[in-house]
């Protein structure tokens, strides 16, 4: 749902979106892997003409790599392209080679829709789907893998209150990232709060969800202001003075920052120009992280803080193997990875280690085998498949680093399991999933043990 | 620094809140230490190996309370490299070895692979890398805390400036103990800048003791923090309540003033942003009647100028901005001309295909862009004088780069009015715009006149778009952000007028940044809006109507 370049995608809805793909990846990056002929064909969405189809399991890549998306999206293409070629080194899956299914959804929503019917029904008839990054997109595929019958890894921080049978979320739901990074700077003796987003609906969820949960905590109405801005909006000038006014009262105050995509730049530029600084009014992005930062001179920037749940510091030595294959699949040496990335890597791997404990990659039988599957992360811990296709990952808060980097200055005790439903917004705080086998519900009340949504339902 | 200080530092037992207490402590020693430490330079002597290495070991721990400790322990011991440890600790470049007992500083940490030298001897040490090497990581208290007692151990060289930031941090933590102190230090003060900072800090002291005779001092100052501990004080039942209150209100209404002034500055610069982005829409419009969709993939085409020039030029951004404005409007300017031979001219006078097949432009130029360079975001590196803010008082500041597009914007402006007003090309522009036939009868070679001023707004577009590298993203999609403001501003203006887009731009400007902290930046938009349509109704030549009859 969001990042990078949502952007301006309130300003694009009405332009025209390219229909025709195009192959403007990262040439750098895979040019030299894979002929440029089979590039072409790849990101023309046409699957590689496999000698024996019937003895490939395929993996449909649905991520953008034209408009507005392109800049967060087309890195996880790459990503999957590389764990794919590196199962395939290790023996594939099942003893068939994985075969990749690239198609390229030009950031329009509804094409995201098209895209995953035509491949879960078209020739392809791919067995998983790796895909989607905004809120919107991930909304749009929904109703089409559930009636197809797919398997959705969504790999991106998200709002939250969904849990859906077909999707698997590896990012963060709120109380993996927005909840911990509140505690933390809590504990720094933060008494003021300035929540500022972008104007669309993980903001405002987020936001609602953060407004009660401070009001729980004794906070003040005046201590909070909540303000929204468009999509790439640049002109930060007066949203930056206000902020400092409404941290100049006497009480430690911090920015909690749900801005997405581009506008980031301008207002990170306007702070360091105002000369707000991490020590007086610390900022903390959930939105914002290595990929974001490599557009920013972050010499002004040092302090402020981001809530994520890995960073590409992370001290860890899978962490480091992954860079350094990262770095030598884009034969790039500045490559950097971020949080979506390991999500993908986690997800990816669940997946592997599901379709081998089911024995088969039909996807009712994978459904059931990945549930509490669990994987190495990055950090160095495991991650579990939670019953509500959620997974359990460590929180940290990195602070900003001069090299674009961010230090962990926190990180979480254990793991923490991820909750399709916020406990702290009162028309889901009775609500649970769990679609394991009896119940199979994911929207189940559990004061009226009614289950609203899901197989159970019936 | 003598043991009199660890001494003083010590009192504050760990309690309270975390964040406070480390904070507070650190405080103390900075004043004990601007007090003693003036004109006063330490001794320092060797340590041995075996202290330098247990002051280093204590850094080693995850808890940021016990590493300011340790931090502390250093600044306050005689080794003679804590002043290095201490800005390497800073910058996260001191680390230790992850499977030994030595400690490294790294000397140049871009790359992976970075040399780096024993912390203690500085010796050569090799290379390391984050397989290898733990750097000590640092949290905002504590990063606070460092730079205090970096600052703090600089005060022995007692240079203005340092003595005045140390002044500065005062203002609200004078206690009876460091009250004295710093009456003598104001004795010996020379520069007066120091004096009124000490000044300040003793007032709002006595002031907080309840001696209303500080309440003078404290007339008219900005300070946030003067302005805060005032209104604690006017709130409460002390018996200078109601002077405070009276202080607190002339302060309150002088800094009323001048957030005004700034509410003003921000609008003026929103309003040149506008105003640089419309004003080559005005000279295209305006002459030709073109409705250029691609104008905003030109002032694209200008940022993107700014940042390759910046590309050949590495190191030099301000030379590399100041080459981009020609290039810029070059660049831009040869699009222009290319559209206009190749296309517009094709489609004179049916103005509904101009606008599609321009629209088809922009997209085309778009998507050159994503391929030629990518789809992300490229880095326009601001020169140093374009960052920063130029600080007028405590309450108004001027960020330097929002003032240097104002400026630029009004140049450009001017630079404009004067080639139409005083040129021969200005004036066949103004005849063509006026009667193009009679125009023509006269000589006027209209053609080439519609080819240079097509080429010219479009130039003004690539301009535009050097000024925005500085203030926003350089991407493929930043001409699309502007498009629509830019024809909105014309339409306000007056079509034609370059007096009514500045006068637009500026106005919109305005009245945004006016409407924006009581409903935000979406309802400002959408209010400006609507309030432009109404006008439009009423007015359809906009602000400045071109004078005479019109064909």
């Amino acid at each position: 749902m969001q990042t990078s370049s949502d952007v301006v995608a309130g300003y694009h809805d009405n332009s025209v979106h390219w229909r025709c793909n195009n192959n403007q990846t990262r040439k750098e990056s895979f040019v030299n892997k894979i002929t440029s002929t089979a590039a072409l064909l790849l990101s023309m969405g046409i699957a590689l003409p496999a000698a024996a189809q019937e003895d490939t399991i395929k993996v449909g890549i649905l991520h953008s790599l034209s408009g507005t998306m392109a800049i967060s999206e087309s890195t996880l293409k790459d990503e999957l392209l590389m764990l794919i070629e590196q199962q395939n080194e290790n023996g594939g899956l099942l003893g068939k080679q994985l075969e990749p299914v690239v198609m390229d959804p030009a950031s329009d929503w509804s094409l995201y829709a098209e895209q995953a019917r035509d491949m879960l029904t078209g020739d392809d008839q791919v067995d998983v789907i790796f895909g989607n990054w905004t809120s919107a997109s991930r909304k749009a595929v929904l109703p089409v893998v559930e009636e197809e019958n797919g398997l959705l890894f969504y790999p991106v921080q998200y709002e939250g209150e969904e849990s859906s049978e077909n999707i698997f979320y590896t990012g963060a739901a709120p109380n993996q990232q927005a909840i911990p990074a509140v505690d933390y700077l809590m504990s720094q003796g933060v008494e003021r709060w300035a929540l500022l987003g972008t104007d669309y609906v993980y903001p405002r969820t987020t936001n609602k969800i953060l407004e009660a949960y401070l009001k729980d905590h004794g906070v003040a109405d005046d201590d909070i202001m909540i303000n929204y801005t468009p999509f790439g909006f640049s002109n930060w000038q007066s949203i930056v003075a206000e902020v400092k006014d409404f941290g100049s009262q006497g009480k430690k105050t911090a920015v909690v920052s749900t801005i997405n995509g581009d506008a980031n730049v301008p207002f990170y530029t306007e702070l360091a120009n105002q000369g707000v600084s991490a020590a007086e009014i610390p900022v903390i992005a959930f939105s914002v992280g290595e990929q974001e930062l490599s557009g920013i001179d972050t010499g002004p920037l040092v302090g402020h803080m981001a809530a994520w749940n890995y960073f590409m510091s992370v001290d860890s030595d899978a962490n480091y193997d992954f860079i350094d294959n990262w770095v030598e699949f884009t034969g790039n040496d500045m490559a950097v990875t971020n949080d979506p990335m390991e999500a993908h890597y986690i997800g990816f791997n669940m997946w592997l280690e599901a379709v081998r404990k089911a024995g088969t990659t039909d996807v009712d039988a994978v459904k059931d085998s990945i549930i509490g599957v669990s994987v190495p992360n990055l950090s160095g811990g495991s991650s579990a498949m939670m019953p509500n296709h959620h997974i359990t990952k460590p929180v940290m808060i990195g602070e900003i680093q001069d090299d674009g980097q961010f230090s962990v200055v926190w990180k979480s005790a254990g793991t923490i399991a991820g909750d399709a439903w916020s406990d702290y917004l009162p028309e889901s705080q009775n609500l649970i999933s769990d679609w394991r086998a009896p119940l199979r519900c994911g929207k189940l009340n559990v004061d009226t043990m009614t289950c609203e949504d899901g197989a159970g339902a019936e | 620094m003598t043991p009199t200080h660890t001494m003083n530092r010590r009192p504050g037992s760990v309690s309270g809140s975390q964040a406070g207490t480390g904070l507070r402590r650190c405080l103390a020693v900075v004043t004990v230490l601007l007090v003693w430490l003036v004109g006063v330079s330490p001794v320092q002597a060797e340590v041995t190996p075996q202290r330098a290495q247990a002051l280093l070991q204590a850094l080693d721990t995850d808890d940021f309370e016990a590493k300011a400790e340790a931090a502390q322990a250093i600044a306050a011991s005689d080794a003679a490299q804590k002043t290095r440890w201490l800005k390497t600790l800073l910058d996260g470049r001191l680390g230790r070895e992850r499977d030994g007992e030595r400690f490294y500083i790294i000397t140049d940490d871009s790359g992976r692979e970075w040399p780096i030298i024993d912390a203690i001897t500085f010796e050569d040490a090799g290379t390391g890398s984050r397989r290898s090497v733990d750097t000590f990581r640092i949290n905002n208290d504590l990063r606070t805390q460092l730079q205090r007692l970096i600052a703090s151990l600089s005060l022995g060289a007692g240079d203005e400036a340092t003595r005045l930031a140390a002044a500065k941090r005062l203002v609200g933590e004078v206690d009876a103990q460091s009250a004295e102190s710093i009456a003598t230090q104001l004795d010996n003060e020379e520069s007066p800048a120091v004096r009124a900072e000490l000044e300040t800090a003793l007032a709002l002291y006595r002031v907080e003791q309840g001696d209303a005779s500080g309440l003078a001092t404290l007339r008219g100052n900005l300070d946030t923090r003067i302005r805060n501990s005032l209104a604690d004080i006017a709130n409460s039942d002390s018996p200078i309540a109601a002077q405070a209150g009276d202080v607190l209100a002339g302060i309150e209404s002088k800094r009323a003033w001048y957030e005004r002034g700034q509410t003003l500055f921000f609008g003026l610069s929103a309003g040149s942003v506008l105003v640089l982005a419309a004003i080559g829409l005005a000279i295209t419009f305006g002459v030709m009647g073109v409705i250029n969709m691609a104008h905003g993939e030109l002032i694209m085409l200008g940022a993107y100028t700014t940042w390759m020039i910046q590309q050949l030029l590495p190191g030099q951004p301000g030379l590399a901005l100041l080459l981009a404005i020609p290039g810029g409007f070059l660049v831009a300017g040869a699009f222009g001309i290319l559209i206009e031979r190749s296309v517009i001219r094709f489609l004179k006078g049916r103005p509904l295909e101009t606008l599609l097949a321009t629209f088809g432009i922009s997209l085309i130029l778009q998507q050159l862009v994503r391929t030629v360079f990518s789809p992300l975001n490229r880095r326009v590196n601001s020169p140093d004088w374009l960052q920063g803010a130029w600080q007028l008082n405590e309450a108004l500041s001027l960020t330097l780069n929002r003032l240097g597009v104002l400026i630029f914007c009004l140049v450009v402006f001017a630079a404009l009015w004067a080639l139409m007003r005083y040129t021969r090309l200005g004036l066949e522009v103004r005849a063509v715009t006026q009667n193009r036939t009679m125009a023509r009868s006269m000589g006027v070679r209209a053609a080439r006149v519609d080819m240079l001023t097509f080429g010219l707004g479009a130039g003004v577009a690539g301009l535009a778009g050097v000024a925005l590298s500085q203030i926003t993203n350089v991407g493929p999609n930043l001409g699309q952000s502007y498009i629509v403001d830019s024809f909105l501003v014309v339409v306000f203006g007056g079509v034609g007028n370059l007096w009514g887009t500045l006068v637009a731009g500026m106005s919109l400007g305005v009245i945004n940044q006016v409407l924006q902290p009581w409903v935000g930046a979406v309802l400002a938009k959408v209010i400006v809006l609507i309030g432009v349509i109404l006008f439009i109704q009423k007015r359809p030549q906009g602000l400045f109507a071109p004078k005479g009859r019109t064909s």
